[in-house]
């Protein structure tokens, strides 16, 4: 081998040795993370409580219906007194920006804190732990103690237990999600009866398993290797973003605590692990920001109650930026990050566009088609006649009654219906005709205003332009 | 990715180029099982559905699918949607459609595809040839035979021949020329004492009329309307007097025929107006007697039914 191709070889063994390097957990290992008490853990409980309506939510009842329903079938979204239709479908469009961008925004402020409090993820699979915590030892050795053990009837009751209560948050996760799109009672009812349709039973089904598998099994390989948010996430980060540090100047060189002395030349890191064992997705922080961590702050409460204990500074581990941290700085003010600003400005139209949609909502939907074939039609007494279809959709709860009548064209007349009642949520096609003595004509295309009266009310009214065309003068 | 072994542990393929060894490392294995089973889903396909084709057929598969079945199934499921609209169609009088909105506009729905497929390669699409004078305008208010529903029914299921007998050699040029005028002035409601002599001495009242407005039952058309059934210049108003409609004797006769298409439909529709003009009840009419069976029949009753509203809908309708 030459010179050169040593050279190579010792590059590629590098490389190998780096990615030999990366603290990888691929699921060969189960994380079985102590549950500390702190001020993150409490923040945590709050957070997962933001769940709650979706378990309750579809039990609300507004006028007699489901206060807030997705109704596919009907293609009509109910929440309170609102009905949203495919028409106003931009609004969700809107509304998922905003949330979009208000992930980005808060990412760039304070890390992954989505996926630390709130994300579903984290929520079930911490409710799972904590079951599962309950049945078969809290901490790492005694769960593997519970797992090694040969079979005793205290075992299997254990097990029984546990699955159980995972099968029965997991049902009941199906059954609130799927009672968002159809009536909830009614669903309970088809449920119990086996009556429900096949795709209830469908969602039931894949929701069901879907949090089984996830939140029991997967947990955090979820967030490592299968969910794209957290790597989206991660290339937000910059380096005035809110991420857990631990502060290698204050805890470096780390040492085992020996007769609770602290010796001068050592660093405040007693070396307890406590940070590793506490950490749901099982990573090291002192080894710096990484890809596994979902900045839930788990491995803080636990620093600061050693370093009570110990009587040294909390804050080994703490909220802070990389700036911060590496070079002192002060945390930057909102205002000078011109990415978090951008962030709330998008935020903001996207909300004003979103509150002018639903205030401005039109109780009915008005749109007028011209006739192609033919455009006019001569009458016998000279008279031109145009015919256009009405098309009127009623996004009321109410029968609407509907008066159309035209403006805009001198001389022309309105025939055929003129009123009409429209069921809720139906359109209604009307053909009506407008004529037009010969001697009114004035040019070949004149511009006619179609108006529609809602319920005999005044000035609730849509309007619509078209057109009448005539022969040639 | 699930084991991380020291790379020197690996095994290589034995290809080298400048250092880099080429290391195997095979997929897992039940990744590659996956694969493997995945392929044997065409055999699942092969047991279901129809797969090998024989000499005359085709392996049938278990679920018995074919295409056509699909779409007889597809079709039959429409069928079945519509079903309660027929049968209650069936059972209603045009009166009672006229007044039904939804009736109506399923009507008119189902109707599209009919006027489509039978009427609109003569009347255009929305009731207007797309050249003027060929046929009549389906969408005004001048009607030949009546604007009425029934009238309308009439001229579908028996059809129509205009009849109009020709001229050449009966007038002067003279008299075409003061015809000609008259017909235009009156359509302009213009006296015009010259022409109406000659309109009443060659008889032209006795299928017009005296008032010259037509005569529905002998389809002639209203001369005093802006409506002109051929056209309205000069030549061609001449051409019509001079050689007629539908004139078996003269070659350069104007045609207009209105194809029929129900015989057995016309027929029964006139013994019911003769039986309720006569004070009797049409309940009582034994079909049996009245009809031989070979009546032709291209479109059914109630087709030519929902096609009578849906032309009366398109603009005009008495």
């Amino acid at each position: 081998m030459s010179e050169s191709g040593q050279q190579n070889q010792k590059q590629a063994d590098n490389i190998y040795q780096q990615t030999a390097d990366w603290q990888l957990n691929t699921g060969d290992i189960k994380i079985v993370a102590k549950r500390l008490l702190g001020r993150f853990r409490s923040l945590k409980w709050l957070a997962m409580l933001t769940w709650l309506p979706f378990f309750l939510g579809p039990y609300i009842r507004w006028n007699g219906q489901q206060a807030i329903l997705f109704d596919i079938p009907n293609r009509q979204y109910h929440f309170f007194d609102l009905t949203v239709y495919p028409q106003d479908l931009w609004m969700l469009a809107l509304t998922l920006v905003f949330f979009a961008i208000l992930l980005a925004a808060v990412t760039s402020v304070a890390g992954r804190i989505f996926c630390g409090y709130f994300c579903f993820q984290t929520v079930w699979a911490d409710i799972f732990t904590l079951i599962e915590g309950k049945c078969e030892g809290q901490t790492p050795s005694q769960a593997s103690k519970f797992n090694s053990t040969p079979w005793t009837l205290n075992k299997l009751l254990r097990k029984t237990v546990k699955h159980s209560l995972w099968l029965l948050i997991a049902l009941l996760t199906g059954l609130s999600f799927t009672a968002w799109f159809t009536d909830a009672f009614q669903l309970w009812h088809d449920y119990l009866t086996l009556e429900a349709a096949l795709p209830a039973w469908i969602a039931l089904a894949v929701f069901t398993t879907g949090t089984y598998v996830l939140a029991g099994f997967m947990r955090e390989q979820v967030c490592l290797w299968l969910c794209p948010y957290a790597r989206i996430q991660g290339v937000m980060v910059d380096q005035d973003t809110i991420l857990p540090h631990y502060d290698q100047a204050q805890g470096e060189p780390r040492a085992k605590l020996r007769k609770s002395a602290i010796k001068e030349d050592k660093g405040s890191c007693i070396d307890c692990n406590l940070c590793v064992a506490v950490c749901p997705t099982g990573i090291d922080i002192r080894q710096g920001q990484q890809l596994g961590c979902i900045t839930c702050g788990l491995c803080i409460d636990a620093c600061d109650d050693v370093m009570t204990k110990t009587n040294q500074p909390t804050g080994l581990i703490r909220y802070a930026s990389h700036k911060e941290i590496h070079h002192d700085a002060k945390p930057v003010q909102l205002y000078k990050r011109p990415r978090v600003m951008v962030y709330i400005t998008i935020m903001l139209l996207a909300l004003t566009g979103v509150v002018s949609g639903v205030t401005g909502l039109s109780p009915a939907e008005f749109n007028v088609l011209h006739e192609r074939q033919p455009l006019f039609v001569r009458l016998s007494d000279g008279t031109i006649q145009n015919k256009y279809t009405l098309k009127l959709l009623n996004k009321t709860q109410q029968n609407m009654f509907v008066t159309i009548d035209i403006s805009g064209l001198a001389g022309a007349t309105l025939h055929q219906v003129k009123m009409t009642e429209i069921e809720p949520g139906k359109v209604l096609p009307l053909t009506v005709f407008v004529r037009l003595p010969e001697a009114r004509l004035e040019s070949e295309i004149t511009s006619i205003t179609f108006i529609a009266n809602m319920n005999g009310e005044i000035d609730n009214n849509l309007t619509y332009q078209s057109m009448f065309l005539a022969p040639k003068l | 990715m699930a084991e991380k072994e020291e790379y020197e542990k690996v095994k290589d393929t034995g290809h080298n180029w400048d250092g880099i060894t080429e290391l195997d490392n095979p997929p897992p294995r039940w990744w590659l099982n996956a694969l493997y089973l995945s392929g044997l889903l065409v055999l699942v396909y092969f047991i279901l559905y129809p797969s090998l084709p024989l000499v005359n057929d085709s392996t049938k598969g278990l679920l018995g699918w074919t295409q056509i079945r699909e779409y007889k199934q597809d079709f039959a499921a429409i069928e079945q949607r519509r079903a309660p609209y027929e049968e209650k169609f069936a059972q209603m009088s045009i009166t009672e459609v006229l007044e039904d909105p939804e009736m109506l506009n399923y009507i008119r729905a189902s109707s599209k595809v009919l006027y489509g497929d039978n009427c609109a390669a003569c009347h255009g699409i929305g009731g207007q040839p797309p050249q003027a004078g060929t046929y009549p305008v389906l969408a005004d208010d001048d009607w030949l035979y009546g604007g009425t529903i029934d009238d309308i029914m009439m001229s579908i299921a028996n059809g129509r021949i205009g009849q109009m007998p020709a001229h050449d050699g009966a007038l002067t040029e003279q008299e075409v020329t003061d015809l000609t005028q008259f017909v235009i002035d009156s359509a302009n409601s213009l006296p015009n004492e010259a022409g109406r002599i000659l309109y009443d001495q060659y008889g032209c009242a006795m299928c017009h009329g005296d008032d010259a407005k037509g005569d529905k039952y002998a389809g002639s058309a209203d001369l005093t309307d802006k409506i002109w059934r051929f056209s309205d210049t000069e030549e061609q108003i001449r051409r019509t007097i001079l050689h007629g409609v539908n004139d078996g004797f003269d070659p350069q006769t104007r045609l207009a025929v209105m194809p029929q298409w129900s015989e057995k439909m016309a027929i029964k529709l006139e013994i019911k107006a003769d039986v309720i003009n006569a004070g009797e009840k049409v309940e009582e009419i034994n079909w049996k007697d009245e009809l031989n069976g070979n009546e032709s029949e291209r479109l059914s009753e109630s087709d030519i039914k929902k096609l009578a509203i849906y032309v009366h809908q398109l603009g005009g309708g008495e």
